[in-house]
């Protein structure tokens, strides 16, 4: 088999700040094969973004990063800044929640593609304009060489979350890393928006990291799946199997409050753990339903796998599905069901 | 007991003017909301949904008075809102309250949310500091907070606990009116619901009348009794929320109910896609402002086309009439079939006839030409303006009502020429 495009093994991300170390991420492992949709899920806090961010190093300098992060045969944690220009925004290209934010509201939209696509390549203005038209017709925008010299403020949220869609393309990148790309857009155009997404996947045989705390969305365009909560992963399971067969207690608290399916006033209650002082054990233990007195004391569970049929990599980080604790399944209709 | 509902709108308008030029002069109108009727009644929820820019926040702030609307009229408990002054308008403002979107600029950072919570009872006159204190206590524990929460900064709370903190606010007073608009967009998901569960018990408890504006059907679902669809300012179906889901009779609404994503791996691929953005506000669409991204266009009569077919021409004619399709585009007749995802064949003799002479036309550059033969699919939602059937009221009951539930009527009416009488014409 052929390795992963995109490989973490241990990323742990510390922040000093003024309140003690956050550890926004800590001892995460997950892969990005080559064309494949990778899920990133977890509530605000959980660090799914620092997580991504971290791969091409896009945090601040208070971040310390550990672990290796090994993107088609490099370890990009051993790259100088400058090697790893090359990857930033180069073959790893970004798609972020507000496109409000990605442009800049001085130049034209047309300016932008054009400089995206001349910051890696070496081409003339005349063919990167073309480029650029080309582009900006493939993502959607409407008579491509009219709005060529539009500016952003003249697009509606969901066009110029295309545009920026269009500058990450730019250098055709072979990981497109999107956090939150549609939140900010109202239902009909996430729709539109996520819809643009597979498809250019699928045309361009790219990868695709997708970070949401929206399982909706999730079971619309993942592959596979990675469940996050308070810096580590919990479940990593292919798509149809974290919704039909979930793992995780946290997984399971997380469908059940999903609209359309269960109790849609169902909560997981209580809330995400303080970052500076995290419970020991499992971090999910305080708000577990199924906790036992072993979930409380030591480290992070191990990831175990957890699928019916063995050739799943479907894992899950979760002490009740090792041999000495009973396992959970049968407990599984009380809480998918959207049972109190 | 049929009560007379707490809030009346009728015929709402809020028209901005347009300035330009030099001196400012107005050339023109952005109709962001344009003849808006609905009513809520005590206890009852009431949503109003549709996109960005459809309307549903200026009718928000029009309901409360915080924008003067340029026609229409608002009425609350019986009364013109417009017409309340002195002790009267203090009294609205005491009864209806509004809880804004951004929870995050709502607050004032150097307050305790003690102190923010308490405000609107010290501007509306209670003097004692200790009552004022009892009062947000029990308000900040009624919506899942504690008593000590009343002495911490806003910046010490999550997003779920400032949108709590700020129905606190405006549950302060005590009002029957609550308006919220988008109270949960900003929310993970995770806690979308438990605020929303926390709006329906706080409903449930204290008999409240909400208003509850958001762009997403899947958020109304769960709370609201009635529904009101909105898009480019006017309401294109209303009716109550178990009807409209089960059966939504405008395709704006059928667009919306299945843009939300389905939670189920094994159902991607069947939804209704909304091409497009909603149009320019102060240049709407003639006829049903919906028809430029309308899945079930009305076909002229004389031709038997697929749906699907039809919309494809559609969208090649309007493409050609607003100049969007430039002499030199396409090279030959099959690229433009394939750009528009035209088929091979439209089925019906007369309609490929005359598409097939326009693509053609098109291929050869002659676009003027290709306008002229693509006019015969002109549809009738180009036209008509199809309205909404007015709210009817002291006829017999209210309304039509074969879906009583206790909550106000049963009528359930969209502006679509297909479902309305004038498409028969």
């Amino acid at each position: 088999m052929r390795d992963p495009l995109l490989s973490i093994r241990d990323l742990r991300v510390r922040f000093e700040t003024g309140d003690g170390v956050v550890r926004a991420v800590d001892g995460v492992d997950f892969d990005v094969g080559e064309g494949e949709t990778v899920c990133l899920v977890g509530e605000s806090g959980s660090g799914k973004t620092v997580a991504c961010e971290s791969i091409t190093r896009l945090l601040p300098d208070t971040a310390a990063i550990d672990g290796a992060i090994r993107f088609d045969g490099t370890d990009l944690t051993d790259c100088s800044s400058s090697d790893l220009e090359s990857y930033r925004g180069g073959r790893i290209g970004h798609v972020f929640q507000n496109p409000q934010d990605a442009l800049d509201p001085v130049y034209t939209v047309g300016q932008q593609v054009v400089e995206a696509i001349r910051i890696h390549r070496d081409v003339s203005k005349a063919t990167a304009r073309e480029e650029a038209v080309a582009l900006l017709d493939r993502v959607g925008i409407g008579e491509a060489e009219a709005r060529f010299d539009d500016y952003p403020h003249q697009f509606s949220g969901g066009m110029k979350q295309r545009v920026v869609v269009a500058m990450a393309l730019a250098p055709d990148p072979d990981l497109l890393i999107a956090d939150e790309p549609t939140t900010a857009l109202d239902v009909t155009i996430q729709r539109q928006v996520l819809d643009l997404l597979a498809d250019l996947q699928a045309e361009r045989g790219m990868a695709l990291l997708f970070v949401t705390h929206d399982l909706g969305v999730v079971a619309e365009i993942a592959d596979r799946v990675v469940v996050m909560y308070a810096g580590e992963v919990m479940e990593t399971a292919g798509v149809a199997a974290l919704f039909d067969d979930p793992a995780h207690p946290y997984t399971r608290a997380l469908l059940a409050c999903l609209p359309g399916r269960g109790d849609p006033f169902e909560t997981i209650g209580g809330s995400i753990p303080d970052p500076t002082d995290p419970p020991d054990g499992c971090r999910f233990h305080p708000r577990c339903p199924h906790a036992v007195d072993d979930c409380e004391r030591g480290h992070h569970p191990a990831p175990r796998p957890a699928g019916q049929s063995p050739e799943t990599d479907h894992e899950v980080a979760c002490l009740l599905y090792d041999d000495d604790h009973a396992l959970p399944r049968e407990l599984a209709g009380s809480d998918t069901g959207g049972g109190r | 007991m049929i009560d007379d509902p707490l809030l009346e709108v009728r015929g709402l308008e809020k028209h901005y003017p347009v300035r330009s030029g030099l001196l400012r002069r107005v050339t023109g109108h952005v109709e962001a909301v344009d003849g808006v009727s609905f009513d809520v009644r005590e206890g009852e929820t009431v949503g109003l949904v549709g996109e960005s820019g459809c309307g549903k926040s200026t009718t928000a702030t029009a309901l409360l008075g915080l924008e003067d609307p340029t026609g229409g009229e608002v009425r609350f408990d019986g009364e013109p809102i417009a017409d309340l002054a002195g002790d009267e308008r203090d009294r609205f403002r005491r009864r209806a309250q509004i809880v804004f979107q951004d929870h995050n600029s709502a607050f004032d950072p150097r307050l305790t949310v003690g102190e923010s919570v308490a405000e609107p009872l010290a501007i509306h006159g209670l003097g004692d500091a200790e009552r004022r204190r009892e009062i947000v206590v029990d308000t900040l524990e009624r919506v899942g907070l504690s008593a000590s929460d009343a002495d911490r900064y806003p910046r010490e709370f999550s997003g779920g606990q400032k949108q709590r903190i700020a129905l606190a606010r405006a549950l302060v007073l005590d009002p029957d009116l609550l308006v919220v608009d988008e109270p949960v967009s900003a929310l993970d998901v995770s806690v979308q619901a438990e605020v929303l569960s926390l709006l329906a018990d706080l409903r449930d408890e204290l008999d409240l009348a909400m208003v509850l504006v958001s762009h997403d059907l899947g958020v109304v679902r769960q709370v609201c009794d009635r529904v009101c669809v909105m898009y480019l300012g006017e309401i294109v179906e209303r009716g109550p929320a178990q009807a409209l889901f089960a059966d939504p009779r405008h395709p704006y609404t059928e667009a919306l109910l299945s843009a939300i994503p389905e939670p189920d791996p094994n159902a991607r691929d069947d939804a209704v896609a909304l091409a497009g953005d909603v149009p320019d506000p102060s240049n709407p669409p003639s006829g049903c402002s919906f028809h430029p991204r309308c899945h079930r266009v009305v076909a002229p009569d004389e031709f038997d086309l697929p749906q699907a077919a039809f919309r494809s021409v559609f969208d090649l004619r309007l493409a050609v009439e607003r100049g969007d399709v430039v002499a030199d585009e396409y090279e030959a007749p099959a690229a433009v079939r394939e750009a528009f995802a035209l088929p091979d064949s439209l089925g019906d003799d007369d309609a490929e006839q005359a598409l097939a002479a326009a693509i053609e036309a098109v291929a050869a550059g002659r676009i003027d030409e290709a306008a002229d033969r693509l006019a015969v699919f002109e549809s009738v939602c180009e036209r008509d303006d199809p309205a909404l059937k007015p709210i009817e009221r002291d006829a017999d009951g209210a309304g039509g009502g074969n879906c009583g539930d206790g909550h106000g009527d049963g009528e359930h009416p969209a502006a679509c020429l297909r479902t309305g009488e004038s498409v028969e014409r």
